[in-house]
This record gives C-alpha cells, structure tokens and sequence, in this order.
C-alpha cells in the first residue's frame, strides 16, 4: 500500500486516494477534443476528457446522446474526424480494433458480442489468445513449453470463472445461456485479457433488480480486487451514481457535465437534460 | 465364403479409397465456410491451378508462355530444366497461399459485412475468372502429373486375400496412399483448429466479427490463413486427382461431386467432410453393382446428388452440421 501510494505521488502529484481507500492513480486515457461526424450528422462534438488508472469513470446521458460512439472511439471500432487519443501518456496513432485490444484494452457490447457456437471455458480462453507466445506446430502436438502456456492461461481463466461465479455452466455452449449470464460471459472474457482500461457498454441493460444489483457488486468487486480501471455507460443514472467515482454526462454529442457524482447530480444542465427541461 | 458377398466387400473398399479423394475436396469447401460462412464455388478451380502449377514448376515451363510468344514472337516454352518434387510441391504450396493472399486484398476485403451471397457470387466470378487464367498460365494440354507416388495394383492385398477368401482384392496403391494422406491431413487440422491460438482464432472469427476484433483478433490475417489452408488442401487433393486422370481444366468437375459430399456431411464439419465423402464414395460403388445393371446402369452420375436431396429433406444441416442453437 505505502509503494503504490509512494509510486503514485511521485509520478502524479494528483493522485489520491477514496473513501473506501482505494487509490486512484494517473491519468490512462485522455480524449482531447474529440468530433465524430456520420455525414452531415455529428455524434460527438468537441469532447474533452481522461480516465484515471483504478477508477471507474462512468459516461451516461440519454438516448441518442452519442455515449456508445464515444466507446467505439476510444475501442478503435470509430475513427473520429477530428480529436486525439492519448493511451498510457502516448498519442495513440489511427490503430484498427484488434491492435487497440493488443495494446490491453478489452471491452463488452451493448447487444452481447459472443461466439455462440463455442462453450463459456472457450469463449472466454480467446480472451488470452494475445498472451500466447508458442508456435502453431508446438500447440498442436502439445509439446515442450505450449502445454505449460495453455495450463496458465487456463488458471488464469479459472479464476475469472471463479470470480464471476459461473463454474456451473463452464462447458455450455454460450448460444444456450439466459442473457444475465450472456452478459457475465462477455464480463469474464474481457477480463480474462487482463486489460489495462474494460470499456462496458450498457452493463447493466435489460436486466431486473436482482441481476442489476449482481452486476454491480461484480463490477466494483473487478475493480477493487484487480485495480481495473473501468469506463462504463450507463443509462441508469441511480445505478451509475452509486458505482462510479467520477461521472461525464453527454447530451446531443456535447459534454453537459463532468465530475464526481455529487458534483454532476447538482448540474442544472445534467438536471435538465434528464428532466426534459425546453432548451432555450 | 459367397462370390457375391466377396465382389461386394471389394466394390466397399474401392468406394471407400474413391469416398476419400471426394472427402479431400470436399475439405477445403469446409474449412472456409467454417471460418467465414462462405460457401467458396471456386474450391474445384483452385484444385486445378495447385495440380497445373504443380505440374508447370516441376516440368520447368515458363509461366504465360503463350502470351509472350504471341507479344514479343519469340517461341519459349520451358526453361530447360526441371525441378526435384519436393521443391515443386513447396513452390506449389507457397502459390496457394500467395493465391489466398490475393483472394483477401483484392475481393474479399472489399466485401466485407455484405451479405453471405454477394460473397458466393464473388466466388463464382473467381471460378470463371481462374477458369481463363490457368490455362493462360500453364496452357490448355492435358498434363501428367507424376509425383512419385505409388500407382497400379497392390499386390500384398491380392496376395493376402487371395489366400484369405480364395479371391483376390483388387485395390490401387494410389489410392491407398491417397486414404493415408487425407488421414494424416484430417487429423493435423483437427488438431490445428481445436489446440492452437490460431485455431481458436479461427472459430472465434467463423462465429462473430465484433466479438472476435475486440479481443485482438485480425480478420485479415485469419482470412488469409483460412484460405491458404484450403488451398494447400486443394494442392493435396490435385495431386491425388492429378496423378489419377491427369491434370486438365475439366477436373475442377471432380468439385461439384463434393457438394453431395457437403450436404451429407454438414458444411461446417471436419469429420463430417470425411464421412460424407465415404458415404457417398461407397454408396455409389455399391448402388451401381447391386442396383445398376437393373436400371441399365450409369448411376454413379446421379446417385450421389439423389442422396444429398434426400438428406435435404430430413436433416438439413447433415450428419454433423452444427444445429443452430437459438433462444427464442
């Protein structure tokens, strides 16, 4: 605890530490004026903001208000027209979607991206493919250091399993799973990769009370037991307010508020643009 | 034992070895619809261009020889040399996957995310376009293919069975040889696709795009390793056929035979490619020698396709198709 405290005051004199004693580093990711335009249509004007190693930064707005796109910016899936990326304290160059998960940033989709056809333990063993290093011949035949590499990934994966809570339908095909659980997959197999940033795409959408509140405790718990840094969206502004540490509200592609949940729940124009208030 | 039963466990066994140079084909077809749901029509031609190329590397034939006699009249044909097999089948190999490479940047890159039957045709318009370009390559003659593989009559199964039944197998040692290599292939790719990262990628990418980029899979790269594979087993299979009936632009026919093969055994199935093709090889040997002097014979030219439309009907996603699992 004294190094981590140590370590991160010397290299970021703004880093400091929360109620419940987690500590909450530098800056991961920095969004410099971000615009993203669909032909004539903007989805994200002009938007400026970081993400701080350990914390869980939320992004939530309503319907339409460009949240999603946000993510597939900051995923590589969209290419913003104008704007820059800073990942880890470099500029990030126009990277394609599989180089932005090689350089550790995994995330989940907000309508469930699995591979239906394989089962819960493979699905979430291709979120370690980038940490196998063997050769194809030697993986194969199962030979010299490929067997021990498989074994590690394997524990590693187990413990995700483990901590997830879904031992029981390891060897289920996923296209069988009720969707709470489709979710959790698609949570264990981001955090399987061991990312430096999760981006989660609507967590917690179309589930009831009690696998919202499961969710929830999974995500702080992913976050205090393995330090994650998690940038989630979020529609449910109760929900988000409880977890997350600090909060940027969009509204029509703009940013209309950004700070702690306290801070952004007193925003007249964060209250106005939940509250449906004539924009005028 | 009967002579009829004797005749009929050899006609089994021919069909089997017959079964397995279709199952081959058939194998390239599989492992792309697998890893992209492309049903690739060109798969027959790329059988072809890997046995003609084969064929033209080993004999030392200068590459479009026609068309730069007719250009700059000049009259080269060959280089003057030939090349040891082994290195010829490798130059072969590495064509295919050259081929493959080609394949994902100039079409299927272009494609991508538009619907599964744009792609098909795609493949259609590869199948008529490598229909017009092999032989531009390699010239129109009918080529024989000989790669050193054992050919003619096996004579210690005669021998054997002679002894056994009082009644000697007829079996051809290529064929022989052919079972082996489909053997040894099958089980390679088994084992590539279900232990290696590669493999896993594979499914991953044959399941779903998104998922499979947000984990750091390249599209490409599994695209053009899917292709390659296949065209390396279309260099397999060319060999086989090649060394059979010789190597002319009419045997990429030997491909439409795989379709029955696809439909017995699921289009999305290793194995099922392979049993299929034994079915069917078998099925047709013996429906022609208990069934076909009835009907006047020539049945092998329908049997197989008759079977498949039965198939159809009672299990669309044949014997080992993935049954598509779905939550309503």
């Amino acid at each position: 605890m004294m190094d981590a405290m140590n370590m991160s005051t010397d290299t970021n004199p703004d880093s400091y530490v929360t109620d419940d004693g987690r500590t909450i580093g530098g800056v991961v990711m920095d969004l410099k004026n971000i615009t993203l335009r669909f032909g004539g249509v903007v989805a994200i004007k002009d938007i400026s903001f970081d993400i701080r190693e350990g914390e869980i930064r939320a992004i939530i707005g309503p319907n339409g208000a460009g949240k999603s796109s946000m993510l597939n910016v900051i995923s590589g899936f969209y290419k913003p027209q104008e704007g820059e990326v800073w990942f880890r304290g470099k500029k990030r160059p126009p990277m394609r979607p599989y180089q932005v998960a090689q350089q550790g940033l995994a995330r989940t989709f907000q309508n469930i991206a699995l591979f239906d056809g394989m089962s819960v333990l493979d699905n979430i063993m291709t979120g370690r493919l980038n940490y196998m290093k063997t050769n194809m011949l030697q993986q194969a035949i199962w030979w010299g250091k490929a067997e021990k590499e498989e074994l590690e990934n394997r524990e590693k994966v187990e413990k995700v399993i483990d901590f997830l809570e879904i031992q029981h339908i390891r060897k289920t095909p996923v296209g069988r799973l009720p969707y709470g659980l489709k979710k959790r997959v698609e949570l264990a197999r981001a955090l399987a990769a061991e990312p430096s940033l999760l981006l989660l795409d609507e967590p917690m959408a179309g589930m009831n009370v009690e696998e919202k509140e499961d969710m929830s405790r999974f995500i702080l718990d992913v976050n205090d037991e393995f330090g994650t840094t998690i940038a989630l969206i979020e529609h449910d502004m109760g929900v988000v307010m409880d977890l997350s540490d600090r909060v940027v509200v969009m509204d029509y592609g703009k940013k209309i508020g950004d700070g702690t949940p306290d801070e952004v729940r007193n925003n007249q124009d964060v209250i106005d643009a939940y509250l449906g208030v004539a924009h005028d | 034992m009967p002579e009829q039963l004797l005749f009929a466990m050899e006609v089994t066994l021919n069909g089997l070895m017959a079964g397995v140079l279709y199952a081959l084909v058939a194998l390239g077809f599989v492992l792309i619809f697998k890893a992209s749901g492309i049903f690739n029509f060109a798969q027959g031609m790329l059988v072809v261009f890997a046995a003609m190329t084969l064929v033209g590397v080993q004999q030392g034939q200068v590459p479009f020889a026609h068309l730069i006699n007719t250009i700059f009249g000049t009259k080269v044909h060959d280089f003057g040399w030939t090349v040891p097999t082994f290195l010829a089948i490798i130059v072969a190999g590495a064509a295919m996957v050259f081929v493959a490479w080609i394949i994902e940047k100039y079409i299927l890159h272009h494609l991508v995310g538009q619907p599964d039957i744009i792609l098909f045709m795609a493949t259609i318009g590869m199948w008529y376009f490598m229909h017009g370009f092999a032989p531009l390559m390699w010239g129109s003659e009918v080529m024989k293919l000989d790669v050193g593989l054992a050919q003619g009559l096996n004579d210690p199964v005669l021998n054997a069975t002679e002894a056994l039944f009082g009644y000697g197998f007829f079996l051809d040692n290529l064929d022989i040889v052919a079972a082996v290599i489909a053997a040894i292939l099958v089980a390679s790719l088994v084992l590539f696709s279900q232990y290696t990262k590669q493999g896993r990628a594979m499914r991953a990418v044959a399941d779903d795009h998104q998922a499979a980029l947000s984990v750091g899979i390249s599209l490409r790269f599994i695209w053009v390793l899917v292709w390659s594979l296949a065209g390396v087993v279309a260099l397999v299979a060319g060999i086989m056929w090649g060394s059979k009936s010789g190597v002319q632009i009419s045997l990429a026919e030997v491909a439409l035979k795989a379709l029955p093969v696809l439909m017995l055994g699921g289009c999305t199935s290793i194995p099922g490619a392979i049993i299929g093709g034994l079915i069917i090889g078998v099925g047709e040997q013996l429906f022609e020698f208990a069934i076909g002097p009835l009907v006047g014979g020539a049945t092998q030219a329908w049997f197989a396709y008759v079977l498949a439309l039965i198939f159809l009907i009672f299990r669309p996603q044949g014997l080992f198709g993935e049954k598509i699992i779905e939550r309503v």
